[in-house]
Formats: C-alpha cells, sequence, structure tokens
C-alpha cells in the first residue's frame, strides 16, 4: 500500500472510530429516554439508575404483562380495568375506555400510554398488543400450554346491551 | 491473490464478470422467492396467536434483514472507493443505493400494515422503528448526494462518506430491541441459539432471506452494469459494444 493510500485508509477509519464514539456517547446520554415506556416496576420504586419516579399526572407509557385473572370489564360500557406486572414484581393498575386491539389477552404483553392518577393508577388513552417474538402453530402451542384464547365476550356484551 | 482481485477493478472486465453472474443470481433469486413464498404464504401453519395474519413475516423480516445487509454492502464499496480510489466501487456503492432505500420502504411498510391490526397502530416512535426510519433518509441521502453533482468522482466521495458515516445506524438497528424497551419484538432468527419459531415456518423465512439477497445481487448486477456503460461512454470497448449491439 502506498503513502497516499495509508493516509486515506487512516482517515477513513478515524472518521468511522470518531463517528461510532459520538454516537455511543450520545446514546448513553440518552439512554433511559429512548426507552418506550417505563416498566411496573419503575413506576413503584422509580428507575434503576436514577430512582426517578413518575409524577400524578404525567403522561406516560407503561409496558408489561397483563396479569392473569385481572380484568374487569363493565357490562355497560368499554370501559375495562386490568393490572400490568413484570418479571420484578411491581403491579399498577390500567384503566381504559376504548376498543382493546386484537393480541390484547390475559398473560399478554402490552405497551399502555395515558396519564397517572391517584393511587398509581394509570388512565389510559391507547393500548397497543406487544407482540414477543414466538411463533408457532396452534397445536405446538397446546402442546406447550400456551393460552391462546381470544377474550371472552359474552352475549350481551356483543349485542351492546 | 490481491492482484487478481485488483484486476477486476478495470470497468470492462467488472462488466464481463457481473455480465456472467447476472443470470445465476436471477436466477436463483426466482427459485428461492418462489418456493419461499409459495410454501411460507400457502403451506406453512398458521400462528397460535396471530392466525394468518403472522404471514407478512415472509415479506417483511426478509425485506428488512436485507435492507441493513445492502446498507452494508454499499458501505463496504464505498469505503474501497474512497480508500483505494477505485471507481467500479464507488459505482457499485451507487447502484446499490437505490435498491436498499426500496427495500427498507417495504420493510416500514408491510411492518406498519402487521402493526394495525397486531399492535393496534400503524406507527410508534419505538428505537427499532424510527431507527429503520433513519436508515431509509440514509439511503435517501446517498442516492440525493451521488445524484447532485456533475463530476461523478466528487459524488462518490461525498456520497461514499455519508455512507460509510451511517454505518452506525445499523448496530443500533440490530441491537434496538434489546438494549431499550420497544413495541418491536426482539429477533426471532437466532444464530446462536434456537430460533423462536416452529421450523416449518423458519424454513420458508430462510429461503426467502436468501431468495432477496441473491434479489438485490441481481439487481445491483443490472444497475452496476447500467452504471459503468455510463461511465464510460467515451471508451472504445463501449462504443465497440454499442455498435455491436447495433446502436446508432
Amino acid at each position: 500500500m502506498n503513502a497516499r493510500r495509508k493516509k486515506r485508509l487512516a482517515l477513513a477509519t478515524a472518521l468511522i472510530g470518531g463517528v461510532a464514539a459520538i454516537a455511543s456517547l450520545l446514546l448513553y446520554a440518552l439512554n433511559s429516554n429512548l426507552n418506550l415506556f417505563y416498566t411496573p416496576t419503575e413506576i413503584v420504586h422509580g428507575k434503576k439508575d436514577t430512582g426517578v419516579k413518575p409524577e400524578i399526572g404525567q403522561r406516560i407509557r407503561v409496558g408489561g404483562m397483563v396479569t392473569v385473572g385481572s380484568l374487569v370489564r363493565d357490562p355497560d360500557s368499554l370501559h375495562v380495568e386490568f393490572a400490568v406486572h413484570d418479571a420484578a414484581g411491581g403491579e399498577v393498575m390500567v384503566t381504559y375506555d376504548d376498543l382493546l386491539p386484537d393480541l390484547f389477552r390475559e398473560g399478554q404483553g402490552i405497551v399502555a400510554q395515558g396519564v397517572l392518577i391517584e393511587g398509581g393508577k394509570l388512565e389510559a388513552t391507547e393500548v397497543l398488543a406487544k407482540h414477543d417474538e414466538n411463533y408457532m402453530p396452534p397445536e405446538v402451542a397446546e402442546a406447550m400450554g400456551q393460552t391462546h384464547e381470544k377474550l371472552d365476550y359474552d352475549s350481551s356484551q356483543k349485542s351492546g346491551y | 491473490m490481491w492482484k487478481w482481485l485488483h484486476s477486476y477493478a478495470d470497468p470492462q472486465k467488472a462488466y464481463k464478470l457481473s455480465g456472467t453472474l447476472l443470470p445465476w443470481f436471477a436466477t436463483l433469486a426466482f427459485l428461492f422467492i418462489g418456493v419461499g413464498s409459495i410454501w411460507g404464504l400457502l403451506f406453512a401453519p398458521v400462528d397460535y396467536q396471530q392466525g394468518d395474519s403472522y404471514r407478512i413475516i415472509f415479506i417483511h423480516v426478509p425485506a428488512a434483514s436485507m435492507s441493513m445487509s445492502a446498507y452494508m454492502a454499499m458501505a463496504t464499496s464505498a469505503f474501497i472507493g474512497l480508500v483505494w480510489q477505485i471507481k467500479s466501487a464507488d459505482w457499485a456503492a451507487a447502484a446499490i443505493a437505490p435498491i436498499g432505500a426500496v427495500v427498507t420502504f417495504i420493510a416500514l411498510i408491510t411492518g406498519a400494515a402487521w402493526g394495525k391490526p397486531m399492535w393496534g397502530t400503524w406507527w410508534v416512535w419505538d428505537a427499532r422503528l424510527t431507527s429503520e426510519l433513519v436508515l431509509l433518509f440514509l439511503y435517501l441521502g446517498v442516492i440525493s448526494l451521488y445524484a447532485s453533482f456533475e463530476d461523478k468522482v466528487l459524488a462518490a466521495r461525498a456520497a461514499g462518506i455519508l455512507a460509510i458515516v451511517g454505518v452506525i445506524n445499523i448496530p443500533i438497528i440490530k441491537y434496538s430491541v434489546e438494549w431499550w424497551n420497544s413495541l418491536h419484538q426482539p429477533a426471532t432468527i437466532k444464530i446462536t441459539e434456537k430460533s423462536s419459531m416452529a421450523p416449518e415456518m423458519l424454513y420458508p423465512l430462510l429461503i426467502n432471506i436468501l431468495g432477496f439477497g441473491l434479489m438485490i445481487g441481481a439487481i445491483t448486477l443490472i444497475r452496476f452494469r447500467a452504471e459503468i456503460l455510463a461511465r464510460n461512454g467515451m471508451r472504445p470497448w463501449v462504443r465497440e459494444l454499442a455498435k455491436a449491439e447495433g446502436v446508432k
């Protein structure tokens, strides 16, 4: 390799190295802000690194698993209430007044956006289902004991009265 | 070995070689995408939760993973072109850019179409979706930088620097779902451990990923040949070629 090429190689490598360094510092600084949501534990106990808790009245997103058996549906309206928990043991109640997405099931991951109200409850304006990375045919899921039933609606809920 | 490789930096040889490779890439791409898509869309079993909606994965995942691979190929060519001043490498980078942009666009659109019924929204500004959108803008930047200079040597240098700087986005896309909480699920296909997908769904997916790679290769070869001709229009070998093809 001649001297000019060596110089250009060094320059190009320095460019990549410099950009990588800048980007990693930037991402490190922004780290907690790049999370799409709080986990329930972070709402109850505060963020792991900073201890910051979201305040009452703040608009936040919560992500976690819908606790099995926690879903309460108001028979007269779309109003639902359910608990969201995570592996670290935190749990937050979520209330919601709109249609739930297709993949919403107890035991399924969700991300809810809304306002934190008194008593650590989240008044959600949007509930998104979070899909996991597992794909399998129904027979396999059954054999593995995975729940995959959709939410049951009784006839009165379906007719809207 | 380097001597042998170097001879293909010559535009005429590169043109000939890509002409020989093209039918192989094209035929195999048709074969793989055909088999993968028909198997995936018609014969693979339904998913236990998503039903038939999951089948968009057979387009979405190949497009998304190839959007990153194409970017790496483009940046590598740009790097070689920049350091060793090999014009053929610059042309290769310019040939890949629009293909990468289209594949990225396909990944974003199919993802949105799947997100609406499954997540309940077309779009969220989570780390994975946002960084993939940045990738599209990087491609568009490279394309427009290359197009905006009359002097193509200068154009290739400007576009090449942008392409190389943009490489930093690739690991961010790849690991965004692991580093941060995001709505997008983590990777299903894992290289080091068992993939979290049933094999009868996984095989058509892998076939399609390979097929998309071959298709990008084939289209790149076509565009690369066109770029060589466009940049060497005054060379005697191109004129002879044109004469032999009967162009006036």
